[in-house]
């Protein structure tokens, strides 16, 4: 047989196609969990019952979120050991068992209590059953706290020691582990990040349900006041996403200058005192020539880039990618000589790192108005329908930055799988055939996208349904179920 | 060897025992969707029976994998490398069996949701069947290198034993679901679980007889373990038996039902028995993986072993409350208050 492809890209590719698509639900779901649990909460606060369907029906689309995150996570746990087996004996005294603590403290935790708050609604008093969901829900930020321990090492190793011998890392400080300056940057930016994803989900399914009622229907009222919780929610998400994501961005100047040059743009180092502003300037748009790494166009914004890296209106400097190659060869030459460049895909991290900026203001402007016309004394939203259309649009824009996001953080990582430790290359595992990984990604790429289409279908049905709609209505007419104990709680 | 080498591979063995005892009657609810079921109303009671329990129930292999990379990083990367296809099909038998439970309930049509259930049968038929396949295979010798890795080819993978142990914990699991149906569900398909066990039970027996007697040929247990692995055999058949005479001449269930669920953890004390202190079984017994060489260093170990002496009693204790919170038996028109 021909090899067109090796393991290592074919393994590489299954990695970023089944992390992507995982997140596509993780924070969804975390997020979900977190919306649910205020509209339950406010239940059993407020004892009006317009909350609890509220909980109830959104709660549904968090139960299917849910459960293809479960799924598709159970991947994330085999495939270290499947694809990366030299990662895994290089690294698993550390990273292993970062995964089994997750598993241990957060999974069982998230599992048991999501079972008990969906099969109990008629069975625990209202004041019970809501902390079922916070368990669930704290459970899942939990869990997401220990994998995003076990990505900051990778991003950034702290606390090991090489054993020769044994020719690995190993951990030598687990409290280095959870206070990796990498991890604290990097967990509440995406905890934030799963406000912002579900707080416009549901504001935006809202909206597009909106468009369907009529202006007197008594369901109004339901997703006029969802839109309210959503985008509180949404909108503290926005406002932390941006803090937490601009003081990522400066730490990565000290953590990885390569990750952070290329975000930027910068390819011939910037010293701001030779400069006649004294300021560094910021690269609105940019284009760099892969083979020569040369940015060959670019428009400046002057002053900006010194607020973002330096947090001054002028000073600072930042090292170009050019430079930052030379210096890397140096630093790795005898370690890693077999390493060819440094280089990381310039022109995907810097748009990337501008779809989050420019999403993420884009959403708090779209949040705030939708909050203003959303006003109880007003018909506004319902009458703008091009509003509820744009509202309605956004529900996707969260799952783009997120996986800008990640292609950041993970592109940026280029060419190592640990941070200036092991190269990517060196990780993969060399008694997988290239057939068994071609079958392996084609029936996931196939499953990812039978699972993502009947999501969207089943989400636009529960939509379409609305929260009055009986339980046993999902059933056959013909074979009608009578209630269960899940039937029972409409 | 260390001490606490030896509390994680004994930890290991409890997790997989774990993990069998308690997802072992849901792949046998699972099956029963199509062995059992006869229309919409036993799916559903079927469904009732584990949809609370069933996901905190498959943490437990979550964990098991989870702990073998953490303690025993090489034999994690060995056996999940070395396995690829088959866990390939375990993981993908996961993921549509994990989402069809979600799923089946939002069909617009009974035949959509018909479509799932058969896929839970069938998933749920497959997991038991290759994880067993993966176990009989690693303890029988495969090609392994100096490195720790694994090349085999497809009669290395699929050989009678193999084949005989995952067809084997494929049955321990479907009566184990059985006798669940027994203990939780009441009307025609708990008559019906107790006339499939009438015959299934001298099945099951007939099967751990040639499980025990391929063990002799493609292992070495009797060899180099002769008086645990006898006695192991023997407590297997006698748990099957007594099992057998208490489900069906004086129509217990709960005891049945301990004891099926037994006969799963006794197969995993076997298998960890058998391979103490390896962990991998080569060819070549100088590339066997053991404790020893496959072990995380003793700082991991030691933190690892304070956070599941910490975590594991508050986990335990809740979802040991959660089986009682659904403790109610299940009749297929209504729950039983």
């Amino acid at each position: 047989m021909v090899t067109l492809v090796g393991i290592l890209d074919l393994a590489r590719f299954q990695f970023a196609m089944t992390t992507i698509f995982h997140f596509f639900f993780v924070p969804m779901s975390i997020g979900l969990g977190v919306v649910v649990s205020i509209m339950e909460t406010m239940y059993v606060i407020k004892k009006d019952e317009i909350y609890k369907k509220m909980a109830q029906f959104w709660g549904k689309i968090f139960l299917l979120s849910f459960a293809v995150g479960v799924v598709t996570g159970l991947i994330q746990e085999f495939q270290f050991g499947m694809n990366w087996s030299e990662y895994s004996r290089y690294v698993g005294d550390i990273f292993g068992s970062l995964l089994a603590i997750e598993a241990l403290v957060a999974f069982f935790a998230e599992s048991t209590f999501i079972g008990l708050w969906s099969f109990t609604w008629d069975r625990f008093k209202p004041s019970i059953h809501v902390l079922f969901i916070w368990i669930t829900t704290i459970g899942s930020a939990i869990s997401s706290l220990w994998i995003l321990a076990a990505n900051s090492f990778m991003q950034n190793p702290v606390g090991y020691a090489i054993d020769n011998h044994m020719g690995r890392a190993e951990l030598k400080s687990f409290g280095a582990l959870l206070s990796n300056r990498q991890l604290w940057v990097e967990f509440p930016h995406v905890v934030v990040g799963t406000l912002v994803t579900a707080g416009f989900l549901v504001a935006g399914m809202s909206a597009f349900k909106l468009l369907k009622l009529k202006k007197n229907d008594k369901e109004v009222l339901f997703f006029r006041k969802s839109i309210n919780i959503a985008l509180i929610v949404g909108l503290v998400g926005v406002v932390g996403a941006l803090a937490t994501g601009d003081k990522h961005a400066f730490e990565l100047q000290s953590m990885q200058p390569m990750k952070y040059a290329a975000m930027e743009g910068v390819d011939k180092t910037i010293t701001s005192s030779e400069r006649k502003d004294k300021a560094q300037p910021w690269s609105l748009i940019s284009v760099t020539n892969p083979d020569t790494h040369k940015v060959i166009a670019r428009i400046e914004i002057p002053y900006v880039l010194s607020i973002l890296g330096n947090h001054s209106l002028t000073g600072g400097n930042t090292t170009g990618t050019t430079e930052l190659e030379k210096q890397l060869e140096k630093q790795y030459g005898k370690t890693h000589g077999d390493i060819k460049n440094y280089y990381v895909p310039e022109n995907t991290l810097f748009y990337a790192f501008r779809v989050m900026a420019v999403g993420a203001g884009g959403l708090m402007m779209l949040g705030l108005v939708a909050l203003w016309m959303n006003r109880r004394k007003t018909q506004l939203i319902h009458t703008q329908r091009w509003f509820l259309w744009i509202l309605g649009i956004a529900t996707f824009v969260p799952f783009i930055i997120n996986t800008a996001g990640w292609l950041v953080t993970e592109l940026g990582r280029y060419p190592w799988v640990v941070y200036g430790l092991m190269p990517i290359s060196a990780a993969v595992s060399p008694n997988v055939s290239v057939l068994s990984l071609l079958i392996s990604n084609i029936i996931y790429f196939l499953t990812f996208a039978t699972l993502g289409g009947i999501m969207i279908w089943l989400s636009r049905r529960v939509l379409h349904a609305g929260p009055n709609a009986e339980e046993t209505e999902e059933l056959s007419p013909s074979d009608p179920y009578d209630n269960l104990a899940k039937g029972a709680e409409a | 060897m260390t001490i606490l080498e030896i509390i994680w591979f004994v930890l290991i063995g409890v997790l997989w025992a774990g993990f069998f005892f308690l997802e072992g009657f849901d792949f046998g609810i699972g099956m029963q969707f199509a062995l059992n079921a006869r229309d919409q109303k036993d799916r559903e009671a079927l469904y009732q029976a584990i949809g609370p329990n069933w996901d905190a129930n498959e943490v437990w292999l979550v964990t098991a994998g989870g702990a073998t990379f953490a303690a025993f990083p090489a034999w994690y990367a060995s056996l999940f490398s070395g396995f690829y296809l088959m866990l390939f099909i375990v993981l993908l038998s996961l993921i549509y069996r994990g989402v069809s439970f979600e799923f089946r309930e939002h069909m617009p049509t009974i035949q959509g949701t018909q479509l799932w259930e058969r896929l839970i049968a069938l998933t749920s038929f497959l997991v038991p069947f290759f994880l067993g396949m993966i176990f009989t295979a690693m303890v029988s010798g495969m090609p392994i290198d100096a490195r720790g890795n694994l090349s085999a080819g497809f009669f290395d993978y699929v050989t009678p034993f193999s084949l005989v142990g995952g067809v084997a914990v494929s049955l321990m699991s479907y009566v184990h679901g059985l006798n669940y149906t027994r203990l939780r569900i009441d009307g025609k398909l708990r008559t019906r679980a107790l006339k499939q066990l009438e015959y299934l039970y001298p099945i099951l027996l007939a099967g751990e007889a040639l499980f025990a007697v391929l063990l002799f040929f493609y292992t070495d247990f009797i060899q180099t373990q002769t008086v645990w692995t006898l006695s192991i055999l023997v407590v297997i058949v006698l748990t099957t038996v007594i099992g057998w005479l208490l489900a069906i001449k004086q129509k217990m269930e709960k005891l049945p039902f301990v004891l099926s669920g037994l006969t799963l953890v006794e197969v995993v004390v076997l298998l960890f028995v058998g391979l103490f202190p390896r962990v991998m079984v080569a060819n070549n017994p100088l590339h066997t993986l053991n404790i020893m060489n496959t072990s995380s260093s003793t700082y991991t170990l030691k933190v690892m072993t304070i956070v599941v002496v910490t975590a594991l009693p508050v986990t335990l204790g809740y979802q040991i409350w959660s089986f009682w919170v659904f403790r109610k038996r299940i009749v297929s028109h209504k729950v039983v208050e």
